[in-house]
Parts: structure tokens; sequence; C-alpha cells
């Protein structure tokens, strides 16, 4: 593999596809931005797909460019972790409709040289995994060993193993849902709000301009209080006050600036987003998960989306997430059990809620570990 | 290997090779995996405790997190060759429709149970007046997760009012077997193999 460009940190590859969209159009060319780490070995029975959420990108265990910060999931995807390139040959695509070098709104369209903006489709998770596997045959890889993935990661973990069951030998779906709900459509639609509410969206049509960055950070502050817990909140703020600017002790300012800590804290979670993401990828991949609903194409019944796979399955969720409660991954697995796949499942105990799945939590690594495992050996 | 419980030893030598089980409250798969590794079969758990689930799934088994009482109706007829319930049936709510669950889900079921008519009990019974704490059953009446305390003799006649065919039945007193006679009596645990009619 050594000297194969097509493996190695920062790839970029554009191929012809197309990629068969649910709505019934076809889009081509596409473009992905991608990572390998480790080394496929000879029979190609190594490769674990990773799986990136809504924000994500291919940058799991490598600096991100932008940011300067460590890869997103360097807790578990690294040398001596549970999902290790001394072992797998790892591979993280940024997901169609992204900002991160796949093929995405603020890509060039060929066809007219400029931004696709609204041009561009809507897409879904499904499509998503359909461009994911026109670039592992790219990549010569038949097989995973493994795909992984928390929250919308979990998603395309579930829709890989239903849309390709003979080529996911393992599946880990960590807290994750196998549809969106009433409440996660809800919050997603605020968001989008925001979005278009800002003048400087202009329809999408913002590039080379001023970006609506107010909107997509209003979008982001609403989005982050759903990954954290009431419990996470109040012991990380509670009702402290934001010390001043000047460095004088925090007091109220009967005004509207960022009395509480919780408020700068907010504030500055949506700042930073805005440097590093794009509006209408917020747009669209947030319409992707609200169309996500496994079970549509299988007349509502989710466990005939799962029918003949060969697949084993962990599904993990965690107590104080809310945005994909435990019961969204019981569904998941009730289904398993009806279609009679192996599904190992767990509740891991954690105050941060939704986001438990990104920080340090060792008995996730434990489990996932020992599932990867005993996979391998099989 | 760690040597198995003599009731799951009892289960582990009756199971056939290569058949599909579900073990349930499976603990932290010591069975499964008994069963995995020396009989090469298909196992899959449920079992209650987080800490018992993740170390099972950490050992390469299926188990899924769930409680008997209300997550075996998501199991489909005739999944399984044999649906194992060990040292369960007397902690589940209802004990009744736990073991309809069993024998509709496996076409076998294997049952194990403490024997609460054991001279034992019955003598901490009659002469100390208080609920027994023995080495079998080391719980107080106030901490117990034994909830539906039954007899060799319960177990029987609720077998034949349900016209459940028993397959084989083993007794043990402390770790040995024993014989039939008297078992209601002298067996401090009883295991049952059964057959829907």
């Amino acid at each position: 593999m050594d000297g194969d460009n097509r493996f190695g940190l920062d790839r970029k590859i554009r191929l012809l596809g197309p990629v068969r969209l649910d709505s019934g159009a076809e889009f081509a060319p596409v473009d992905f931005a991608y990572e390998t780490y480790g080394t496929l070995n000879a029979d190609k029975s190594n490769a674990v797909l990773i799986c990136h959420a809504l924000t994500g990108d291919q940058y799991v265990a490598s600096k991100h460019p932008v940011t300067g910060k460590d890869g997103w999931w360097t807790r578990m995807v690294g040398p001596g972790q549970p999902i290790d390139p001394g072992r797998h040959c790892i591979i993280s695509i940024n997901v169609m409709g992204s900002c991160m070098g796949s093929s995405g709104p603020a890509s060039i369209d060929p066809s007219t040289g400029g931004a696709y903006g609204m041009e561009f489709p809507v897409i879904t998770i499904s499509d998503m995994v359909r461009a994911q596997a026109i670039l592992l045959e790219y990549l010569g890889i038949e097989t995973l060993s493994a795909v992984v993935g928390g929250s919308m990661g979990g998603m395309q973990a579930l829709a890989w193993a239903s849309l390709f069951p003979d080529r996911v030998r393992s599946a880990v779906v960590i807290a994750s849902t196998a549809r969106h709900s009433a409440q996660n459509i809800a919050f997603h639609e605020v968001g989008r709000q925001a979005i278009m509410a800002d003048l400087r969206w202009n329809n999408g049509a913002y590039y080379g301009r001023e970006a609506p960055a107010s909107g997509l950070a209003v979008a982001r502050m609403a989005a982050h209080i759903t990954y954290l817990s009431e419990a996470g909140l109040t012991e990380k703020f509670g009702r402290r006050l934001q010390d001043r600017a000047d460095g004088s002790k925090g007091a109220k300012s009967f005004g509207f600036d960022a009395d509480f800590q919780v408020e700068s804290y907010l504030r500055y979670q949506g700042l930073s987003f805005v440097d590093r993401f794009d509006a209408n990828s917020y747009l669209y991949i947030t319409r992707a998960m609200d169309y996500f609903d496994l079970a549509e194409a299988h007349d509502g019944v989710l466990a005939k989306a799962f029918t003949g796979t060969k697949a084993r399955f962990c599904l993990i969720s965690f107590d104080s997430d809310w945005l994909y409660p435990t019961a969204e991954s019981r569904r998941v697995v009730h289904a398993l059990n009806a279609a009679g796949a192996a599904a190992s499942f767990v509740e891991l105990s954690s105050p941060f809620g939704h986001d438990s799945f990104l920080l340090d939590a060792p008995e996730m690594n434990r489990i996932v570990d020992g599932f990867l495992k005993a996979g391998e050996g099989r | 290997m760690t040597q198995l419980r003599s009731d799951l030893a009892i289960i582990a030598q009756s199971v056939r090779d290569g058949s599909r089980i579900l073990d349930v409250g499976c603990g932290d798969g010591q069975l499964m995996a008994a069963l995995r590794d020396q009989k090469n079969v298909d196992a899959r758990g449920l079992e209650l405790d987080a800490r018992d689930v993740a170390t099972a799934v950490a050992r390469g088994l299926s188990v899924v997190q769930g409680d008997a009482d209300t997550d075996l109706a998501d199991y489909p007829d005739g999944s399984f060759d044999y649906a194992i319930l060990s040292q369960t049936l007397q902690t589940t709510r209802r004990p009744d429709l736990v073991l309809d669950h069993l024998l509709r889900i496996g076409t076998h079921a294997f049952v194990s149970f403490p024997n609460f008519a054991q001279w034992r009990i019955r003598f901490a019974h009659m002469f100390g007046g208080q609920m027994p704490v023995t080495k079998q059953l080391p719980y107080r009446w106030y901490d117990t997760p034994n909830i539906h305390h039954v007899t060799i003799d319960d177990f029987r006649a609720f077998l034949k009012d349900r016209n459940v065919i028993v397959e084989g039945q083993w007794f043990l007193s402390g770790d040995k077997p024993r014989k039939d006679g008297m078992a209601n009596l002298l067996a401090e645990h009883a295991v049952f193999l059964l057959r829907r009619k």
C-alpha cells in the first residue's frame, strides 16, 4: 500500500458516480474528501469505516485544518484504542452535503462554474451511504469489517447494514436512532429557520459574499443545548455569572449582555462554529437526518430493514441522552431480535447527555473493543 | 475457564452441539461463553444489569440489556432451540408469563431455581420463626431479589396445570447431584428441561 496515493491523510478524489438519490435524481460527478489510517491487509478484511455526525468531518484522529484541534474521536480511534491503525485500515469520509471537501452546496458545480447553493439536490442518510460505497469501490474494499458511528454516524451504520447486508460484518451504533422523532425534527427546524431568517442567507446564494453567520450561530446554539443534559449544564454553569471583559466580577447588567456563564458559553459555541461550517450544509444535512426513518421503505416494519443481514450489531445508548434516548436504541434492538440478527445493547450511565459518546467513556471503549475483536476472530 | 455453577454445568452438558440458545438473565455470560467455546452454540443473552451486559459484550457475546418481564415479547416464536432461565424465575414479577414466553421462544426451555421447601429452610421457619438466610439464599427479607418463592412441588403442579412436558429434571444439594426421591424436601436446587405439548 506504500506509494498508493489512494490511502493516507487528507485525500481528495473526484469520481464519476453517479449517486442514485432517494429523490430519484442522480448526482455526478462526486467529490470525496477522506482520510485513512493503518494498512489494508492482503485479504482486505480489516477495513473499518468511521461515520461522522452532523457537524463532524473526516478528521477523526488527525488535526483539523481549520481549528487546529485534535481529531474528534481520538478517544476511540488511534494506537491502543478499540479502533487501532495497527490492526485496522480505518476510513473516514466527509459525508455528501457537508463542507469539508466532499460534494456539498458550497462545492463548485462543474456545469455552471459557480457554487451549487440551493441547486444541490436534497439528499438522505441512505444517499450519503451510497456515495460512501462508491468511494470504497475506488479503494478496492468490498467488505467492511466494521462500520462505526455515533449520532448521525450511527444512522449511517444502520443504513449501511440495511442497504448492503452482505458488505458489513459488524455495525457499532452509538447514541443514535433508526428514525428522527417529531422533537428531533422540531429542533432542526428551529435551526434552519434561524439560518433562513438571516438576510445574508439570500436563498442560499451567499458564496463570495458575507455568510449568514448569525443565523448559523443561533442554529448551533439551539442544537448544542440538545447535545447536553440539564444536569450537565447545571453542574458546569449553574446560575453563575460571567466575569466582565475588564476582569471585574460578574454581575447582572440589567441589560442583554451575556450575564450568565451559560449564555457566554453558548455564544462562543455559536461563533466558533461559523468559522468552520457552511450554513447551507447545515440545512441539507439536518434535512437528511429529518428524512431518516429506516422502517419507511419496509412498510413501516423496522425488522424488515434487517432481513437477511449477516452483520452483527452493537448498540450503546446513554441514560442522560434526551436527543436520541435509550428507547430509540431499544426499538432497533427489538427489530434486530425479530430479524434474528446478532445484537448487543447496553445503556451506559453518563451525566453528559448526547455528547457522552465523544467524551471519555471507558465502559464504551471496553464494549466496542470486545465487540470488534470478537467479530475479527470469526 | 472457570468452573461453571453446578446448575449451569447440567444445562451445558445437555444442550445439543451447534444449537441456538437464548440465555435469559445471562449475567456476565459465563454459560454462553462456555457453550460457544465447547459446543459451537449460537448464543444470545438478555440481562438486566448494565455492568454484566458490558462484561458479556466485551467478551464477544451478543447480549442485550433488558428485562425478562417486559422484553421477551420481542422475540419471535420458535426462534431458539433452547431458552434458558437459570436462577432467575424467582426474581421475575410474573414467573408464569415469563415461562409462557420461554416455551414460545424456545423449542425447549431450561429452568433452574432454588427450592424453597428444602428442609433447612423449613427448619428455619419452624424453629427460628424468621425468614431463613442460608448459603444458597444469602439475602434478608428486605433486600432479597427473590420475590416469588417456589418449591419443586409447586413447580411440578404448575407444569401439570399447563400441560408442559418435562423432558428432564435434575436436583442438587450444594454442588452435588442427588436422586429424585424426596427432592422437594432434600434438594437445594432444581433444573428442569421443558417442552410445550
